[in-house]
């Protein structure tokens, strides 16, 4: 087997690639070709690393060099000057904001510091195509462990001690719903991986998916040995193209290996695993409503109980599991259940992995201990917010969940200290929001993919969004009475006492949360007619200053609705009526004449 | 592809691939094992550094010693090319000149096994001019 001195790897996920990730593959490859390196340097197409904000990434092993925002034409010199003179490429190094020094070895970076990657073990560290590198990490051991040393019962208590919790949103212990899926007598069983990852800005499931696909296969069998089942089914959406792409390769190697088929190990357990598409509807990911969609009914939820465990897929006992779930079970198979338990918090164990979105410096994805603070995640590891602004809200668990501010900051993350302070974990999304973000219109964002969401098979969250809606927009629209905030936040929590399944049960959460912790600014809205924030575009109006404005015509000139008139080196003046408020001369003046009132 | 059909063939199957990732593990910690610097500037290509980091690389793997190995640019002892760095944890770095593979044989078998030092190192006055003004 050839030896390589030094190994390249490049970032292939999702995100890399659309900045030609591929391409940089590809150059590089040739430079190594061109420099008849071929024997010695390995060029290796990983999966996510994580630092998104700074892709694509091509870290240098073994020294660790990590190279941000690569280009194609860059590879010849990281090539000629990193391979064959041993000089870092400097321009490419990482810029630590603070103090501007050029940090090289990712380690040493704020981003990566606090973070501890268990679920994302592989992620940028395996070529998530070949099946020798995850079997080298490790790999299917945890399988051969489970199947040749222990019973269903014993490896079920394993993940009960571990304390592992659903990481699609719900946080039910992992192990207990193993358990009555276990004991539920049936001679047909199923394993689902839930990867309809839904919430807007999250990608963590897809991440894993395409960055280390075989071991959520792995974790799939274990639970199918387990609860007793021997199919597995991956529900996955059909807008994630490449990681569906890398779990058909996965799948087909697995099986070429014999551990997914038959009589895996030689110890007579059969297991093997199918994909499905999902059309990418939101209430999909509510697991009962996963399964009509699989079975090629309308995706509505049902009724619960009979909760999956008992009768789901096909009636059949079904146990349901997030994608980020699975990918902690090979590890706590291996490292044992204490191991996992030490980290995170006393309810909530081991490590989450958050997509940080929105005005934060790094976006990316992260993954923390439980009990990690909203401060350390937004401020040390996501470098704070965007253009020096200040920090306003975090939008915690996508659309079901609610906003936490400032006074939240120094809370400890888990899954139950979040449903104290009105949000929740959900899947991870973390979007994060500046001083320019009006609260009202957040909530109104997230109301308006709640309703475009919602089956309509309940009337609380069909009729009871809609309305929701139409009051939020009034609001911003500057026509509501103080009566409509008491009607806003009744109907929110009717909502969520009356509606059938998660998606109407929580999404009042981005409305009274806002109203909780933004309250003044509703009122402001209501009472006075303003945008605080001055997002509301009908609650605003661009005004010129004529003592500062020296009539340079440039505002008049790219007003798109000539609403603005005045002649030569004289003051000019907005026409309230006809502007459209779009900002264009806000943008445009040079004097800083123009401001919001 | 062979087909597993035991824990042992995985086992066995894991063994072999280890050496596809371990330059990716190690990487990971570099700190807790042996470093060596090979100074694979102009000047040290053209004396025979990559040579010399080809054997290091080749001996310290056939010796089973876990170490890394990664190039560094011109330290600026050109008069005595091949020059690399060596550190071997809890101790001083230390830099040797002339190292053909004789000499890094020598080096392996009595620095980094041994811990005694070899002759051909470098002196180690090579403080720079801000680390002096530092310390004034």
């Amino acid at each position: 087997m050839a030896k390589y001195n030094s190994h390249i790897l490049v970032c292939g996920g999702t995100g890399c690639r659309a900045s030609q990730g591929e391409e940089i593959v590809e150059n590089l490859k040739q430079a190594v070709s061109d420099n008849s390196l071929e024997s010695e340097i390995q060029v290796v197409r990983t999966g996510c690393f994580g630092f998104c904000e700074k892709g694509p990434i091509v870290k240098m092993i073994p020294d660790n060099t990590f190279y941000t925002q690569v280009t194609p034409e860059d590879a010849g010199e990281i090539i000629s000057e990193h391979i064959v003179k041993g000089r870092k490429v400097e321009r490419l190094l990482y810029t630590d904001p603070e103090n501007k020094e050029q940090i090289a070895d990712s380690k040493d970076m704020g981003f990566y510091k606090k973070q501890i990657r268990i679920a994302l073990r592989n992620c940028g560290f395996i070529n998530p195509e070949n099946v020798d590198e995850y079997v080298a990490r490790d790999g299917y051991s945890a399988l051969g462990k489970v199947l040749t040393e222990m019973t269903p019962e014993e490896a079920i208590k394993i993940i009960k001690e571990s304390g592992l919790r659903g990481r699609g949103g719900g946080g039910f212990p992992t192990g207990l719903k193993w358990e009555i899926t276990n004991q539920v007598e049936n001679e047909e069983k199923y394993v689902v991986c839930n990867a309809d990852e839904g919430d807007p800005g999250a990608f963590m499931d897809r991440s894993i998916l395409e960055g280390d696909p075989h071991s959520v296969l792995e974790a799939m069998a274990i639970c199918g040995y387990c609860i007793g089942g021997s199919h597995g089914l991956i529900y996955i959406r059909a807008e994630y193209p490449l990681a569906i792409e890398r779990l058909k390769i996965a799948i087909e190697q697995a099986r070429n290996l014999g551990v997914l088929g038959k009589n895996i190990f030689g110890t007579g357990f059969d297991f093997d695993v199918e994909l499905r598409y999902g059309a990418g509807a939101f209430v999909c990911g509510e697991e009962t409503s996963l399964i009509n969609s699989m079975e090629g009914l309308r995706g509505e939820p049902n009724v619960k109980p009979p909760f999956p465990s008992v009768s789901g897929y096909k009636g059949k006992p079904t146990n349901v599991n997030n994608v980020e779930t699975f990918a902690n079970i090979p590890v706590i198979i291996n490292n044992g259940a204490e191991w996992f338990s030490a980290i995170g918090t006393e309810k909530s164990k081991g490590t989450k992995v958050f997509a940080l979105a929105g005005k934060i410096n790094n976006v990316g994805l992260i993954e923390v201990p439980m009990g990690i603070t909203l401060r350390e995640v937004i401020f040390d590891i996501g470098g704070g917010i965007k253009d020096g602004k200040k920090f306003k809200a975090v939008q915690t668990g996508g659309p079901s969940g609610g906003c936490l501010t400032e006074k939240h900051l120094d809370i400890p993350i888990d899954y139950d200290n979040l449903i104290a302070h009105g949000s929740m974990m959900g899947s991870g999304g973390m979007i994060v929001m500046d001083e320019d973000d009006c609260m009202v219109s957040v909530a109104k964002f997230y109301l308006d993919f709640t309703v475009e969401e919602s089956c309509g098979k309940c009337a609380p969250c069909r009729v009871g969004n809609k309305r929701l809606y139409e009051m939020l927009d009034k609001i911003t629209q500057g026509k509501a009475n103080k009566e409509d905030l008491s009607i806003l936040r009744n109907l929110g929590n009717v909502i969520k006492d009356t509606s059938l399944c998660g998606l109407g049960q929580t999404s009042p959460n981005p409305v009274l949360s806002t109203m909780d912790n933004f309250a003044d600014e509703y009122e402001a809205h209501v009472k006075d007619g303003k945008c605080p924030a001055g997002q509301c575009k009908d609650l605003m109006e661009y005004v010129i200053s004529a003592e500062t404005c020296v009539g340079c015509t440039l505002c008049s000139r790219v007003c798109p609705v000539d609403a603005i008139s005045g002649d030569k080196k004289q003051a000019h003046v907005i026409d309230t009526v006809t502007c459209i408020k779009c900002g264009a001369c806000m943008e445009k003046c040079k004097f800083n004449a123009i401001s919001i009132q | 592809m062979a087909k597993v059909k035991t824990l042992d063939d995985l086992k066995k199957m894991r063994e072999q691939l280890q050496s596809k990732i371990t330059l990716r593990e190690k990487s990971d910690h570099p700190e807790k094992m042996v470093q060596i610097k090979v100074s694979m500037a102009t000047c040290g290509i053209a004396s025979g550094a990559k040579e010399t980091m080809n054997y290091l690389i080749e001996e310290l793997d056939n010796r089973a010693i876990d170490a890394v190995v990664t190039q560094t640019g011109c330290m600026g002892y050109c008069h005595s090319e091949p020059t690399i760095e060596v550190h071997v944890p809890g101790t001083d770095p230390v830099v040797y000149g002339n190292v053909d593979t004789k000499k890094a044989e020598e080096i392996i078998a009595k620095h980094i096994v041994g811990g005694e030092l070899v002759d051909g190192i470098i002196p180690a006055s090579y403080k720079t001019a801000n680390e002096d003004d530092n310390e004034k």
